[in-house]
């Protein structure tokens, strides 16, 4: 096993999909020659060569639906955005056809591809790099809509979401890509679409978050711990859509309380679904409202006062304490 | 019907006037007034020093990441030269130079790099819209104001920036078949620097120019040396006065190159070599118009030496005021601003919150 950032693991899910199966295509703007600008193709044009770590255009639209129609063919593209702020210019192959064909065709044709796009804040970045509209995606029925949290989930996910039959839109937390280094084993490695994990037990609380504010609240839940002997339970999504709805309710079932925490903005967020489901499914155990610590309805900001709009440790343990007043 | 053919008068005009070697075209050399010179070298001059001195800040942590402009001065400069104040100006990313000729505060640059949302503030007087990342998203834009200033019979042009990467986008060639079938006084001006990040030229497109797309939409369509001003400004201004009179659209390609990084959070020499730049180099736009504006006997060696030592002083003046605002703590509450008309009553109660938050956390900081 070797210790790796998410980046090298990301990498290392690309090129062993690519070893096992030359269906396997990466596409985007600098994924080849230049090995993407974070660095996640890095290399793949040297072992597999530029038919298959393909350097297209500028144009996120044509990267999509010629992926799109290689999927139909009955290959397997990983089409990249090089920020998930571009793939706005996407949307409607996405929206209109890579979820759709499945059921436009009656079956006939599936679309098993995979766009995988770095996504939200915390890295000091120009303006349109920062933002996390993963609410974008999680509402279009046909899609999944995964997130992963650290190196080795990442790597897991990603050669799921390759080897799924349907179109995976992968966000990459790019605040994590490089924050820590995981264990992530040579042989490769799989979880489940579609179910979350518990990363953290707990009895007092249950916390719920994804992407790169797990870390923030796996910390806020050790300062309650240490300072005022409160036990969170943790739950990491990491399939926003199809959600996972059986792993939080269950713990909110055992806990009665719950803070759900996100980047993107508050209103119309993944918080708001994962609380609808908590009323649904675990309502007559609730013992207070349950609060959601997020980005705000604003615009992102610039970077000097980025530090403000995404939650941090000091607000979701302010939160716990608050729901805990109950 | 037998096979026939269409006839299609189509030709792509390339224009130097000054070229590498200092040799000048007098027949296409543009009139350029006694002001004008001296104030379009000083600017050249005082963008490729603050470019420089931006690039240092950068490496020195006291500004983000920011895209540099250096090799490209006289294709941003000879375009935007020949707009009046009043037209509008719709930039991409990449026009600093052009920027400061229509009157943008050298600290804004800084500020906007250090990620202060106050450094985009547009003056009433101004007729520029703010940078736009999203490659090529810009011009649909420029495509509506232009459509606007012949709705409302106004004797103004839109002129835009964007690179060679931009005209794969949908957005390039949708807004340049507006601007044909509307007939709208816009200018199109494609600074070719020969890269996108990693992507070359050559494998943007297959064509063999950038401004033949001009054709397909049946609009003009020219090739200028992007490192001549003179050239620059001769065909823009030509196609200002082309849109002004009435007569429509027109794509301008600069040929030219990105001497520097992509951004500063590029590396290229995964993709390019040395000696690629180094041919650049050799063709570099400001020594060609400074040398023109010697020859003109609008400039000597003491005056640029003069000039030197004015532009250092202005960009030390501009990063000692933008420092000094780096170094104040950001007014929290600006994350609320200029959201919409009327803040709703949502955004009042997280602005409510947010205020609670931050009290709570001066309040935490003060017991330790
Ligand atoms: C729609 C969109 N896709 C991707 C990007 C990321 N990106 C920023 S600049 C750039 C290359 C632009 O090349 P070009 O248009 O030639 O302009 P240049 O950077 O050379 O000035 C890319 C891919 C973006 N900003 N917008
Ligand atoms: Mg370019």
């Amino acid at each position: 096993m070797a210790k790796m950032t998410m980046v090298q693991a990301l990498n290392l899910a690309l090129r062993q999909r690519m070893e096992a199966d030359d269906s396997v295509i990466v596409l985007g703007e600098d994924v080849g020659r230049d090995g993407g600008v974070f660095r996640v193709t890095d290399g793949l044009i040297d072992q597999f060569g530029e038919n298959r770590s393909v350097d297209t255009p500028l144009a996120e639209s044509a990267i999509v639906g010629m992926g799109i129609g290689m999927a139909v063919f009955g290959l397997r593209p990983v089409c990249e955005m090089q920020f998930s702020g571009f793939s706005y210019q996407a949307f409607h192959q996405i929206e209109s056809h890579a979820a759709r064909l499945r059921r436009r065709s009656r079956g006939r044709f599936t679309v098993p591809m995979v766009v995988r796009a770095p996504y939200g804040g915390g890295v000091r970045a120009l303006e349109h790099h920062s933002e996390s509209r993963e609410a974008f995606y999680a509402h279009i029925p046909g899609l999944k809509m995964v997130i992963p949290s650290g190196p080795r989930n990442a790597r897991a996910l990603l050669v799921s979401a390759i080897e799924d039959p349907d179109p995976v839109i992968f966000f990459e937390p790019k605040a994590v890509y490089r924050a820590f280094r995981e264990e992530v084993p040579e042989a490769e490695e799989r979880l489940p679409l579609s179910r979350s994990q518990l990363v953290r037990e707990g009895r007092h609380v249950t916390l719920v978050a994804y992407g790169a504010m797990v870390r923030p609240t796996l910390e806020a839940a050790d300062q309650l711990q240490a300072h005022s002997g409160i036990e969170a339970e943790v739950i990491d999504l990491l399939t926003i859509s199809p959600i996972d709805d059986e792993l939080f309710t269950a713990s909110v079932k055992k806990t009665g309380h719950a803070v759900v925490v996100h980047e993107a903005p508050k209103s119309f967020g993944p918080g708001a679904e994962i609380i609808a489901r908590m009323m649904e499914k675990s309502f007559y155990y609730l013992e207070a409202p349950i609060i959601r610590v997020t980005g705000y309805d604003t615009m992102f900001p610039l970077f000097a006062r980025e530090q403000w709009y995404l939650p941090n440790a000091r607000r979701i343990a302010r939160a716990v304490q608050e729901t805990l007043k109950h | 019907m037998p096979k026939s053919e269409l006839e299609l008068p189509y030709r792509i005009e390339v224009l130097s006037v000054l070229d590498e070697t200092g040799h000048l075209d007098q027949a296409l050399e543009p009139e350029l007034t006694p002001e004008m010179l001296p104030r379009l070298h000083r600017t050249m001059l005082l963008g490729r020093r603050f470019d420089e001195r931006m690039l240092s800040l950068q490496r020195q942590g006291r500004i983000g990441t920011f895209p540099p402009i250096k090799g490209q001065e006289a294709s941003q400069l000879g375009a935007v030269a020949a707009l009046e104040a009043n037209d509008w100006m719709v930039p991409c990313f990449r026009e600093m130079v052009a920027q400061l000729w229509r009157g943008a505060r050298l600290e804004n640059f800084l500020l906007y790099y250090a990620g202060f949302d106050e450094a985009v503030a547009i003056g009433a007087e101004q007729h520029d819209l703010p940078v736009s990342i999203p490659v090529a998203s810009q011009l649909p834009h420029a495509v509506g104001l232009a459509w606007s200033i012949k709705y409302r019979n106004q004797p103004q042009v839109a002129m835009t920036f964007f690179g060679d990467g931009a005209t794969s986008e949908g957005d390039f060639h949708e807004a340049l078949n507006f601007a044909s079938v509307f007939q709208l006084p816009v200018v199109f001006v494609c600074q070719n620097n020969q890269w996108a990040i990693s992507i070359p030229r050559h494998r943007q497109t297959h064509s063999r120019t950038l401004a033949q797309k001009a054709l397909a939409y049946d609009m003009p369509g020219i090739q200028v040396d992007g490192n001549d001003l003179l050239a620059v400004f001769r065909a823009a201004r030509e196609a200002v006065e082309r849109a002004r009179g009435g007569g429509g659209p027109t794509l301008i390609e600069c040929v030219t190159y990105r001497m520097s990084v992509h951004t500063t959070a590029d590396d290229p020499s995964r993709y390019r070599t040395d000696a690629e730049v180094e041919e650049w180099v050799k063709r570099d736009p400001l020594e060609r118009f400074q040398r023109y504006c010697i020859d003109k006997g609008v400039l000597d060696q003491t005056r640029i030496e003069q000039l030197e030592q004015e532009i250092a002083a202005e960009i030390q003046e501009a990063v000692g005021r933008a420092e000094a605002k780096m170094k104040q703590e950001p007014d929290p509450m600006d994350l609320f601003e200029h959201m919409y008309d009327q803040l709703p009553r949502t955004l009042v109660e997280q602005r409510e919150a947010f205020t609670r938050q931050l009290a709570a956390e001066r309040e935490e900081a003060r017991h330790g």
